[in-house]
């Protein structure tokens, strides 16, 4: 297999050829904050967070190939401010209670807030009214904590060869919808990996609640994106 | 503020009353000049229960712990009752158990342990002394923790150290120090490791002896000053709390419902809490934000009834824990065994709990169920189900209804401070009669002794939060036809 080499702040990188910036980094132990990325799904570069800049141009790093030569900006603070931002504007687009969310500790999004230091919204809370589908039995949906990243998406079509969830209408007045009137009229099932790739508390299995005690939860001890630091520095 | 022109009425919104967290009293004279009655507005909250309608059943014990800020795991430990029933799991595994009643007797000793040093040992301590003249008149600048901390600083270190080990004790069975997520449907999600046992162990005998010295400054300070305190804001009144199914000893966890009357005299026995509604009731005053609560068999004139520690001394049988029982027993002599109607002693009745709840903490740390990994049971599903609980300030009631995809569709909420809305009037109403009739204007040492009246109750106001002696307090006086005579108000301090 051909491989290209590039350097992402400096850091000489090598990739597969064809393989984006965002996997080369992390495969180098060089983690690129991201939301819509998710192993297993094809990237579609919506959510922005893992923007970079390459040869001075700002790309999102899911998608974008590495090429021989690139030179690849990614911990710049104009970097992190735009991440930042983005992250800022998805907490006050929705309506997200972390202190009661049963994702909290679990969750991508709280869990790039803390990386990025973010404690309180910077950005007026629009609350919008949304409504929350509890007609599964197995499963629920909450659009109020749903940040329209399209990993369930990708994952009921891709994986679950299914197709539960699309997208409707456009820009702010864009939404998740299921393929039915209700959860309950689709062929979802908890098991389906679209539930599993939903990073946040949108899409979430019923009845297990708090079952993980605080201080146990994934993000209560590792930051987010700390495994793939790891990596790098072994 | 009300001027009658000859067409127009017109009504202006006193500042004060938009000023968040300022205790507000009305006292209302009439054609005499004497005090009819007193008022105490109480601006509650009730939002609360429309917002979780439409959420997952198992998200309430955990959202409910917003409701206040005062005693959160009374909240989250009540709803996690009520859910239990939901999920069919009210029958425990003594682990859940265990670890939800040391959760509970962590928030009652650190919330005891709170009032005892901020809020009332500055008056148990100049009162005791002999700086004062009277037992709660201490001159102001001495009614603060601040002079507590400078003339008695072992004393404040203990206060401090006492909530905190009550905070130690939530954080180690909820999971957080405040807003945990310890008590799940069915159970709870963690016991309590051996290494956090072994912590809160060494510390226990500590907690007992200076809990036994709070005690001792309570019932001293109360015997000292009987005379002036036994007619301070003191009416009869009728009492309720739970107590132990099987025996009627005091059971701040669990149990059946148990009223008596002023003179001991049971109005309601064995009741079991699901059957809250068939004893309790709820009246609506225009005046009132808060709903005034009432024995339905009594009705609303004859069946208010006062909860809390005072209430739960009379209403119990016994303790069973030893110390805190012969203390008890101590302390129903004061009135020849029948019930104590005493205001003030509530803060002696709160201290025997300070002590019962720390002998409880230390059994159940000795207990190896609480290593125990047996954590959640489940059931048949119900539809609706009632969580009761004797919170720090009273009886809490939790109600419930969810549907079938698991959305609560009702939930009716009684908090302590609801319960105590028609005492804490009469208290005030008691304080304004026997000090302040026949004035035309409002003195200050009125704003004090309605201060100390309601402190007695340890409401969660937020008024009620500041420390001693700086209440925020408005109290408006008014003559027979309504109108405005004098108004004294008092910023927080
Ligand atoms: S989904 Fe994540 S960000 Fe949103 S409320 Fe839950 S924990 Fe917080």
């Amino acid at each position: 297999m051909k491989t290209v080499t590039f350097t992402i702040d400096g850091k000489i990188v090598r990739a597969d050829k064809g393989q984006t910036i965002l996997k080369a980094a992390e495969a180098a132990g060089i983690y690129i904050p991201r939301l819509c990325a998710c192993k297993d799904l094809v990237p579609h570069g919506s959510c922005r967070v893992c923007s970079v800049r390459v040869n001075g141009r700002i790309q999102a790093s899911c998608v974008q190939t590495a090429a021989e030569g690139a030179i690849v900006e990614s911990e710049t603070d104009e970097l992190r401010e735009y991440r930042r931002n983005i992250i800022d504007m998805l907490f006050v687009e929705g309506n997200h209670f972390c202190m009661f969310c049963e994702k909290s500790g679990f969750c991508e999004l709280q869990a790039l807030a803390y990386r990025f230091g973010i404690t309180a919204p910077k950005y007026r809370l629009l609350y919008p009214k949304r409504d929350i589908d509890l007609s599964h039995p197995e499963v629920y949906l909450d659009h109020n904590r749903c940040i329209l990243c399209g990993r369930c998406v990708r994952a009921s079509q891709d994986l679950d060869r299914k197709n539960v969830f699309q997208f409707v209408e456009r820009g702010c007045r864009k939404r998740l919808q299921v393929n039915g009137e209700a959860l309950s009229d689709t062929d979802l099932r908890a098991a389906d990996q679209a539930v599993s790739a939903c990073p946040v508390g949108a899409l979430m299995r019923k009845r297990v609640g708090y079952a993980v005690p605080v201080g146990r939860r994934p993000y209560d001890e590792v930051p987010i994106g700390r495994d793939i630091e790891k990596k790098g520095e072994e | 503020m009300i001027s009658t022109g000859s067409r127009h009425r017109k009504y202006t919104i006193l500042p004060l009353t938009r000023v968040e967290g300022h205790g507000k009293v009305t006292i209302h004279m009439n054609g005499e000049g004497e005090v009819e009655q007193a008022r105490l507005h109480i601006v509650e909250f009730r939002g609360f229960e429309r917002f979780i309608l439409g959420r997952p059943y198992w998200e309430i014990p955990v959202i409910v712990q917003r409701l206040c800020g005062i005693c959160p795991v009374s909240h989250h430990l009540a709803a996690a009752k009520a859910m239990d029933r939901i999920v069919g799991g009210e029958h425990l595994t003594p682990t859940a158990e265990k670890i939800r009643r040391l959760m509970h007797y962590g928030q009652i000793f650190q919330s005891h342990a709170l009032h005892f040093f901020h809020l009332s040992s500055p008056d148990f301590l100049f009162g005791t002394d002999g700086t004062a003249a009277s037992a709660f008149e201490a001159p102001a600048e001495q009614r603060n923790i601040l002079a507590v901390a400078a003339r008695y600083p072992q004393l404040a270190v203990q206060g401090v150290m006492m909530r905190r080990y009550g905070q130690e004790i939530i954080r180690a069975t909820a999971g957080k120090k405040i807003h945990g997520t310890g008590a799940v449907p069915g159970g709870v999600n963690k016991n309590l490791s051996l290494s956090e046992r072994d912590v809160l162990l060494k510390e226990a005998e500590r907690m007992l002896e200076w809990a036994r010295g709070a005690l001792r400054l309570a019932r001293d300070f109360t015997m000292d000053h009987l005379a002036e305190l036994i007619p301070f804001g003191s009416f009869d009144s009728n009492h309720l709390s739970l107590v132990r199914e099987s025996d009627g000893a005091l059971d701040l966890y669990d149990g059946v419902l148990r009223a008596v009357d002023k003179d001991g005299r049971k109005l309601v026995d064995d009741v079991n809490c699901q059957r809250y509604l068939e004893v309790v009731r709820e009246e609506v005053r225009p005046w009132s934000y808060m709903k005034f609560p009432f024995l339905r068999e009594l009705g609303p004139e004859q069946g208010w009834y006062r909860v809390g520690p005072l209430a739960r001394m009379n209403t119990c049988s016994f303790i069973g824990t030893p110390e805190a029982d012969a203390a008890h027993r101590e302390f129903m002599e004061l009135n020849q065994g029948r019930p104590n109607n005493v205001t003030m002693c509530y803060h002696w009745a709160r201290m025997i709990e300070l002590l019962h709840s720390i002998e409880a903490i230390r059994d159940l740390l000795d207990d190896p169920d609480l290593q125990g990994d047996d954590l959640v049971v489940s059931g048949p599903r119900r539809e609706e189900a009632v969580g009761l609980l004797e919170a720090p300030r009273g009886t809490l009631f939790h109600h419930y209804r969810v549907n079938r995809n698991d959305e609560v569709t009702m939930c009716n909420l009684i908090v302590s401070t609801t319960s105590n809305n028609e005492p804490m009037n009469r208290a005030v109403t008691k304080v304004a009669k026997d000090h302040f009739t026949g004035r035309k204007e409002i003195p200050e040492g009125l704003l004090n002794h309605i201060e100390v009246a309601i402190r007695a109750y340890d409401p969660c106001l937020s008024c009620a939060t500041h420390a001693v002696g700086g209440m925020p307090l408005a109290v408006e006086l008014r003559d027979a036809s309504g109108a405005l005579v004098d108004r004294r108000v008092r910023d927080a301090v």
